[in-house]
């Protein structure tokens, strides 16, 4: 039954439905995928023999008539999702042997609407990179290799995993999350569609916390129409996480009208970064004419303060995560590591369970909130992150949607830029303004690189107009007609 | 403003994080590649501008003040390394 994994998400649920076939025989062909993709290492953690009981489970109410909106439908979750009595690790050596009591809201929101958990997948520890290769449990291969080239890549970051995953089609979709960009950049990445939804859209109950002002999580998925109908199941309002909004979650997949006349989408000249490499440029321009051709109105826009977006992020960002990450003491759950004392048990065992970038963070973190700096740094930022959210606010008095390339390349050599912290941060500069400013985002594949490796566009909307966001990405989607596939080298 | 080996120390040990001798030296060299770049935000003006303190503009909602949960200890110390007689249990704190 192998051919069961050529269908998306939609043309999955309706053979469901239909009774084509099983969840359970669905199910098994993922779980046969799953296990012949390891050399991919997407999984931190494999249950399939959980996936066939929940699959046999959605069978059941498929039969009498009480089908959920994901009935049978396998996922893979970002291990940075806590899921009751698996194993969650957020990729760091420090939460060694963590199995919650708990589950996290959207993954519980994914459960209640039928879907089936295949396993737990690997990102950069605790979300904070853009190549997946600050991993403990090793990086990710993205499925896609450059042309007669060999060189294994790096699928981005930081939910590499689902990005590559659901690229190599090991899952039907994934969950990701996304602080500064690391559900967009690795869909752009491995051409798949990667989308965050507005700030407080998802609850953040239950996920393990980056930036809190920043994180939100979002689907990754084959099409647009998936990301709509996944999203559809993960949004809600969640009294568990004060900052999730109480408003109706629209019916996604109604907004995929196919209609754009009259849209009018802003090309914000900031973008148009130093050394773009000319086939980002050109990807660009064919988007802007696919959205023209579409009937939408072009309008040259300016976001003045894009260039700040970058640094105030990682102010900001470290800040955040230097905060939350103080419960990783060695007390409540993980790692210990002795000491002599209270103090130096906490420092071995924080020395020993964060990875170099994630203790680079703490350390900025720590420093930009220290006495006497606290004003120079993080609250100057928080100042910038106004004037950057200002920007945005402005421009949406003339546009309903912004459109800018997802990423400034495609992916690069596993190892090529894990020297320089501030190269590595540069892969994240079209997307971390969205996030400062609390805005939904969307990439969508649009084209391959001169190398033969995938390319996106990236659909930027006003807050809470997730509908208008996918009304744009599937006239894109339908226009660029993506259709090129990694070969499945994994497999051999 | 410059981080020399000291204030790497002193940061670390703020962050509970143990750092080697050796490891000194090459974090001031990260940290300060790092701040040099963020300097760049001292070109903004910002005298009129508040920080942002919400990334969405919401009201935040306000629950009863009633208790909603507990009586779970065993699940609250199933992952400790350490457990007694359902306490956590830490290396000795008072002499």
């Amino acid at each position: 039954m192998s051919d069961l994994i050529e269908l998306d998400l939609a043309a999955a649920r309706d053979g469901l439905r239909a009774k084509e076939f099983s969840a359970v025989e669905l199910t098994e062909a993922y779980l046969a995928e799953m296990a012949r993709g390891e050399a991919l290492n997407c999984f931190i953690t494999q249950v399939p023999e959980r996936a066939v009981e929940m699959a046999r489970a959605s069978d059941g109410r498929l039969a009498d008539g009480t089908a959920g909106m994901l009935e049978g439908i396998p996922l893979g979750i970002k291990d940075l999702f806590c899921t009751k009595d698996v194993l969650t690790t957020a990729a760091s050596h420090i939460l060694d042997g963590f199995t919650p009591a708990y589950e996290s809201t959207v993954s519980a929101n994914l459960w209640g609407a039928g879907a089936v958990l295949l396993g737990k997948l690997n990102l950069d520890e605790f979300a904070m990179g853009s190549s997946n290769e600050t991993s403990y449990y090793g990086g990710v291969v993205n499925p896609w290799r450059r042309k007669d080239d060999d060189a294994p890549l790096v699928p981005g970051g930081s939910s590499g995993g689902s990005a590559a995953a659901v690229a190599a089609r090991l899952c039907l979709a994934a969950t990701g999350t996304d602080t500064g960009g690391s559900i967009r950049q690795p869909g752009a990445l491995t051409g798949t569609v990667g989308m965050k939804p507005t700030y407080g859209r998802c609850s953040r109950w239950g996920i393990v916390a980056f930036a809190s002002s920043l994180d939100q999580a979002g689907p990754m998925t084959r099409s647009v129409r998936d990301a709509a109908i996944l999203l559809q199941a993960m949004a809600g309002h969640d009294t568990m996480d004060s900052t999730s909004v109480d408003r109706p979650v629209p019916d996604y997949s109604a907004a995929l009208t196919g209609d754009i006349r009259g849209l009018r989408v802003g090309i914000p000249a900031e973008y148009r970064v130093d050394g773009m490499p000319p086939e980002i440029e050109k990807l660009w321009q064919a988007g802007q004419q696919w959205l023209r051709d579409g009937g939408a109105e072009l309008i040259d826009i300016n976001l003045p303060h894009t260039k700040y977006a970058l640094p105030a992020y990682y102010i900001v960002a470290p800040a955040e995560a230097s905060s939350n990450l103080a419960r990783y003491d060695g007390v409540k759950y993980g790692l210990r590591m002795p000491g002599k004392d209270l103090i130096e048990m906490y420092e071995n065992t924080r020395a020993e369970g964060f990875g170099a970038e994630v203790k680079r963070r703490i350390l900025i973190g720590t420093y930009v909130l220290s006495a006497g700096y606290y004003d120079a740094y993080y609250l100057r930022a928080q100042r910038v992150r106004t004037l950057i959210a200002e920007d945005f606010r402005a421009a949406y008095d003339k546009v309903d949607v912004i459109l800018t390339p997802t990423t400034p390349g495609p992916a690069f050599a596993i190892g090529a830029r894990t020297d320089d912290p501030i190269s590595m941060y540069l892969n994240d500069v079209f997307t971390v303004p969205a996030n400062l400013a609390g805005l939904p985002g969307i990439s969508v594949p649009a084209g391959l690189s001169e190398s033969g490796l995938p390319l996106g566009l990236q659909l930027i909307g006003r807050a809470f107009d997730e509908e208008t966001l996918f009304r744009a990405a599937g006239v894109l989607e339908q226009a660029a007609g993506f259709a090129a596939r990694p070969q499945t080298w994994w497999k051999d | 403003m410059t981080v020399d080996n000291e204030t790497v120390r002193r940061i670390a040990r703020l962050a509970r994080i143990a750092v080697k001798d050796e490891e000194l030296p090459p974090l001031a060299g990260e940290l300060n590649a790092i701040l040099g770049w963020v300097e760049q935000l001292n070109e903004v003006d910002i005298a009129q501008v508040a920080p942002m303190t919400s990334a969405v503009q919401t009201t935040l909602k306000q629950r009863d003040d009633a208790v909603t949960a507990g009586h779970i200890p065993d699940d609250i110390l199933k992952n400790a390394p350490e457990t007694e007689l359902g306490f956590f249990v830490v290396p000795k704190v008072v002499e």
